[in-house]
């Protein structure tokens, strides 16, 4: 195999393992050359969390907005629920690049993807939780004087919490991994670290940044979890 | 908005007509190259979701038919979702080397997940009563699965395959960083593409997908038995079914 070639040539980090042991030389899984280097990971690591944050927390609040205008205008739950699940077919390495021509290569176009992509898991599970509100509840809510605003969001939302909430979380982890590909939009990520062949054959930059990515999505589920339990504590959210 | 409509009508041009690179040494582009290279996207894709059939369809009918296993689709599925596709491939390539056989393997993993869950979803929401119902006519364990179970959970079954194709396709744009030649090639070699080749690749792949998911929408139609298309017609066919962990594909 002619892998060892390959990575000496490799631009940015023949600079770096000059000298070193032979171990990278050899392209094995270097601890000693992770610890020296983790440094590299730390601006992807932060640029990745910035998109998935801002991407997640956008498509969540355009979601649960179309999702209670949709809970009043029952009409439009089809026509949206089509629009969104069309959206989601697109493949996601496409569709970063089918937003060059409109919004640039940059952080801007992976971010109107990745909103995009949460919107059909979100926007369903509002919709499907506000909908699974008992009928007895919502009325007795109106026999007590409650106006349709109150009720929304002093009974209604806050029984449909547990499946939006399950939504959210489900869109935080995938938003994750969508945004590895971002790399593809010119935008900055740890996918960006595993973006060419020769970063993509060097194991011990595969273990750190595909460890990150995967560590990430673990930790933001468990983060939803645990929000989860904390605001919807008559449920027992199970770990799923 | 002419700007928009200029790049894409350059991108299109791109898949029809080759071009010179953009360092001017060799033709990229056309008809000729982006049909080798849809081929061998299709190829790769084809085979893993295949392989991905034969491993997850037998296990997962069996799980389903004996009713044990719960845990472990779930799981399957759990991982399935939350390891993203590029750190897989970049895993795969790594630490076993480059090519066809890899990216195929790296792909049969990510189409396994969806496959493996809605079988065996499939085959749980099957009516007990009816497996009763078989039994008691005498039909045995087999004949049960192959007669009874199949057809009926042969819509959900087929929602898998859908999911699986969809992704495999989507991931093997990734394919020519792990040195197997995709429709990825001028999405990826930006450097020697250019912004047409780029964006024309991406429109391909992006048709290549919507056909196989419409394509398996529509099997998946005619698969559906008729006495199910009854039941489900008179409750309400409008119904949005909720997003569970279980059935959600990385697009």
């Amino acid at each position: 195999m002619t892998v060892p070639v390959v990575v000496a040539q490799s631009g940015g980090f023949v600079r770096d393992r000059s000298g070193e042991s032979s171990c990278v030389a050899d392209n094995g899984f270097c601890p000693s050359w992770i610890v020296d280097n983790l440094d590299r990971y730390w601006d992807p690591l932060l640029e990745h969390v910035m998109l998935v944050v801002v991407s997640v927390s956008l498509g969540f609040t355009i979601a649960l907005a179309l999702g209670l205008i949709a809970h009043r205008q029952r009409w439009l739950v089809t026509p949206l629920t089509g629009l969104t699940s069309a959206i989601y077919t697109i493949p996601s390495p496409a569709m970063f690049l089918l937003l060059l021509p409109v919004s640039g290569r940059g952080n801007l176009t992976a971010i109107i993807a990745l909103t995009a992509y949460t919107q059909v898991i979100i926007f369903r599970n509002v919709v499907n939780g506000l909908a699974g509100v008992p009928a007895d509840i919502v009325d007795a809510a109106t026999g007590t004087g409650m106006t349709a605003g109150q009720r929304l969001f002093r009974i209604e939302v806050p029984l449909a919490l547990p499946e939006i909430l399950a939504g959210l979380r489900i869109a935080a982890a995938t938003t994750v991994g969508l945004a590895a590909l971002a790399f593809l939009a010119g935008a900055g990520g740890l996918g960006g670290q595993l973006s060419t062949a020769s970063l993509i054959i060097f194991k011990s930059n595969v273990v750190v940044a595909g460890g990150l990515v995967t560590l990430l999505a673990a930790l933001l589920d468990l983060l939803v979890l645990g929000l989860q339990r904390r605001l919807t504590p008559w449920v027992r959210a199970v770990a799923a | 908005m002419s700007v928009i409509a200029s790049a894409i009508g350059d991108a299109i041009r791109f898949i029809f007509e080759a071009r010179e690179s953009r360092a001017g040494t060799v033709e990229v582009g056309g008809l000729g190259e982006i049909g080798h290279l849809a081929g061998n996207h299709f190829l790769v894709s084809f085979v893993a979701v295949l392989v991905a059939i034969v491993v997850a369809m037998p296990l997962s009918l069996w799980l389903g038919h004996i009713g044990k296993g719960q845990f472990l689709a779930g799981s399957v599925a759990n991982i399935g979702r939350a390891v993203p596709s590029l750190a897989i491939i970049a895993f795969f390539v790594a630490f076993l080397g480059s090519g066809f056989t890899n990216v195929c393997f790296a792909l049969i993993l990510l189409a396994i997940p969806p496959i493996l869950t809605n079988t065996y979803v499939g085959v749980r929401q099957v009516d007990r009563e009816l497996v009763d119902a078989a039994r008691g006519q005498g039909m045995s364990e087999t004949q049960i699965v192959r007669r009874i179970e199949l057809p009926l959970a042969l819509p959900t079954i087929f929602g898998g395959i859908r999911l699986a194709a969809v992704a495999v396709l989507a991931t093997a744009i990734i394919a020519p960083l792990a040195g197997y030649e995709t429709l990825g090639t001028p999405i990826i070699s930006f450097n020697v593409y250019g912004t047409a080749g780029q964006l024309g690749a991406a429109i391909v792949v992006a048709v290549l997908t919507l056909a196989a998911d419409g394509g398996f929408a529509a099997v998946q139609r005619i698969v559906t038995p008729k006495g199910l298309k009854v039941a489900r017609g008179g409750r309400g066919s409008s119904r949005v079914w909720p997003i569970s962990s279980r059935r959600v594909q990385i697009p």
